[in-house]
């Protein structure tokens, strides 16, 4: 009781501060500029904090530290398969991204293409992206704050939507920024503080800590497994998905323009790489310590499938406010990723849909601003009738198929639309068509959803010619992507695509044109 | 917004072009040699993960298996490739892109 109290407590300081920024930044929220970008106004160290927050969600923390605590070493590999897709979005994207794009990834493949079927495509890989992740989200809200605030579900679930919304729809990408910067401070600040408490009882030696588990459970859990990832192809499938599906995340390429210029796009990813890195880290060691400190058997009894391990590791830590503590950060990391999530699917709504193909791109700036917000109060309401539905369904896969589909759909045609000058419309179409497609189908045809969703038994599923062993599509979907796109460019002319070749790689180079530098905000004509 | 107009007369005279196309290549192989080490070090590991599970199940010392020592250590390595994309880019790629202007 005494606890609940206390989250609760902890987390109305939360609300009251973020509502307080979001009250701030609706004020300095005019134009669509603001509302996507915040006006390019955001330092890279802040950027590299929010997009910290914005990637890491509530599976980070408790999702992975669970894993850790039922299976050992095996949690890990979603850890590294987080992280190692960061070095590929500054390496090959983000430069690009931030200098010829505006507010959305479909800014950079339509950019010599024609705009209307890409865009409208790009639109459809990156809302079914958002719309998986966002139930899967939602989902685990929901009954993630019921176990830990004993709150109803459908409750939990109403109350991230409608302050998701408030955030988003009168405070933008300003209010989004400041609330990714606190909850991601509040995230590494507790991580790192259960971890240094865990190591506190194994003499700061992560070690012994490990020892400390292997005597009680045994060597296998510092050992791989195949109980997390079963099958050897579907290790490497996953490795892809994980890799070149953060590197194609929509709301994650959206931050590349929230900052000045490519330069501070650049240094806010290798911020952002940093303290994505410490904190996965700090979650082996709450693991671990999970593990050894509260045991493996009273945190899966605890319920909610694995994912009270890091709070109940505070509680035995840290006591009743440490433990009220890490579940507020849980709401705030929940509350801030879908926050983010929902930004960017209100950036394809407006920016590609609206104004770029329905306008064909002659809409005002009011007009952008209304449809936008409109646009914030429609997915709000989707993803709470969303979330609600979906109640008590096993959504995990729902998350991996987000992380395909931005894997197969978005990154090929995103680094063709950068590095290769033949690349043309249809192909670009296909390409991000085949790549969400083929994702979903796989999906459904896998034990993912034949055996863990629909009940059915796995020998009789087996059977069929139909059956698909994989439970990770990647490692099919992305070369049929790619496949597609590139004998669809070689087999059809673009004549317009290939002469702009030249002037976008340098606009990749050099940035927008000829804006004063004392100016900050990009191009005011460009509308 | 802002559609492409190919030819469009921002473009700064050829001695300048060439050079822009110079650096341009330059930042690709840069890119591409650290995407490919990225690339070799992860799926490296994942090679191992799926294909040969008792050599990374390896215990060293108590406490610590060769595992515990990789996973770790590609996450470092993801850093320090950022790193020394982004100490590259800063003094090499930012000096030519002001050299360009």
């Amino acid at each position: 009781m005494g606890s609940s109290t206390l989250s609760i407590g902890f987390f109305f300081a939360f609300m009251a501060l973020t509502l307080a920024i979001t009250y701030w930044a609706a004020r300095r929220t005019r134009t669509t500029e603001h509302f996507f970008a915040a006006g390019g106004q955001v330092t890279p160290w802040q950027n590299g904090w929010a997009l910290a927050g914005d990637f890491l969600s509530a599976a980070a923390l408790l999702g992975i530290a669970g894993i850790v605590t039922s299976n050992g070493f095996d949690g890990m590999i979603y850890s590294i398969g987080w992280l190692v897709g960061w070095p590929i979005i500054l390496f090959l994207i983000v430069e690009p991204l931030r200098n010829v794009g505006r507010f959305t990834f479909a800014d950079v493949v339509a950019y010599r293409l024609r705009q209307r079927p890409v865009r409208l495509a790009g639109a459809a890989g990156t809302l079914a992206v958002i719309l998986f992740y966002l139930i899967a989200q939602m989902v685990a809200t929901g009954s993630l704050i019921k176990l830990l605030f004993g709150l109803p579900y459908t409750w939990s679930v109403v109350v991230v939507g409608s302050v998701m919304l408030v955030y988003v729809l009168f405070g933008g990408m300003l209010a989004t920024t400041w609330v990714q910067v606190v909850k991601a401070a509040l995230l590494m600040g507790g991580g790192i503080l259960l971890a240094f408490l865990v190591l506190t009882h194994f003499d700061m030696n992560p070690l012994k800590l490990f020892a400390a588990a292997s005597e009680k459970y045994g060597t296998k859990v510092l050992q791989p497994g195949s109980k997390v990832v079963s099958g050897q192809w579907d290790a490497i499938s996953l490795g892809l998905g994980l890799m070149f599906g953060t590197a194609a995340m929509p709301h994650v390429l959206m931050r590349a323009y929230t900052v000045k210029d490519a330069k501070a796009a650049r240094l806010s990813i290798l911020y952002a790489t940093g303290l994505i890195g410490v904190f996965h880290l700090m979650v082996f060691i709450i693991g671990f310590g999970a593990m050894v400190l509260v045991g493996a058997d009273a945190v899966a009894k605890a319920g909610g499938g694995g994912n009270m391990a890091a709070p109940l590791l505070a509680l035995a830590v840290g006591g009743n406010a440490f433990f009220g503590f890490i579940c507020a950060v849980a709401f705030a990391t929940m509350l801030a990723v879908v926050a983010g999530l929902t930004l960017s699917g209100v950036a394809t709504l407006c920016h590609d849909v609206w104004t770029n193909v329905i306008r064909n791109g002659t809409a005002s700036e009011a007009e952008q601003l209304k449809v936008a917000r409109i646009a914030t109060v429609m997915i709000s309401i989707f993803a709470i009738l969303l979330g609600i539905a979906f109640e008590g369904q096993n959504v995990a896969f729902m998350a991996g198929l987000a992380f395909s589909i931005a894997c197969a759909a978005n990154f090929p045609s995103l680094v063709l639309a950068i590095t290769w000058r033949r690349f043309t419309t249809p192909a670009a179409v296909a390409s991000i068509l085949v790549g969400t497609l083929s994702s979903l189908v796989l999906i459904y045809l896998s034990p993912t959803i034949q055996v863990d969703i629909l009940g059915k038994p796995l020998a009789a599923v087996e059977q069929q010619w139909w059956f698909v062993s994989l439970r990770n599509p990647a490692i099919v979907s992305m070369p049929l992507s790619f496949a597609v796109a590139i004998l669809l460019s070689l087999v059809t002319q673009e004549k317009n695509a290939n002469l702009a070749f030249d002037e976008m790689q340098r606009r990749i180079l050099l940035g927008p044109v000829q804006r004063g530098a004392d100016e900050p905000a990009r191009a005011k004509s460009a509308a | 917004m802002n559609v492409v107009i190919p030819g469009k007369p921002d473009l700064a005279p050829s001695a300048s072009a060439a050079l822009a196309k110079k650096l341009a290549k330059k930042r690709l192989t840069v890119a591409l040699v650290l995407s490919a080490a990225m690339i070799a070090i992860y799926f490296g590991f994942m090679g191992l993960f799926a294909f040969d599970k008792p050599l990374l199940g390896t215990i060293l010392v108590p406490g610590l298996s060769l595992c515990i020592v990789l996973g770790p250590l590609v996450i470092v390595s993801s850093f320090v490739l950022c790193l020394v994309y982004v100490l590259w880019a800063n003094r090499v790629f930012d000096a030519g892109i002001r050299d360009l202007r």
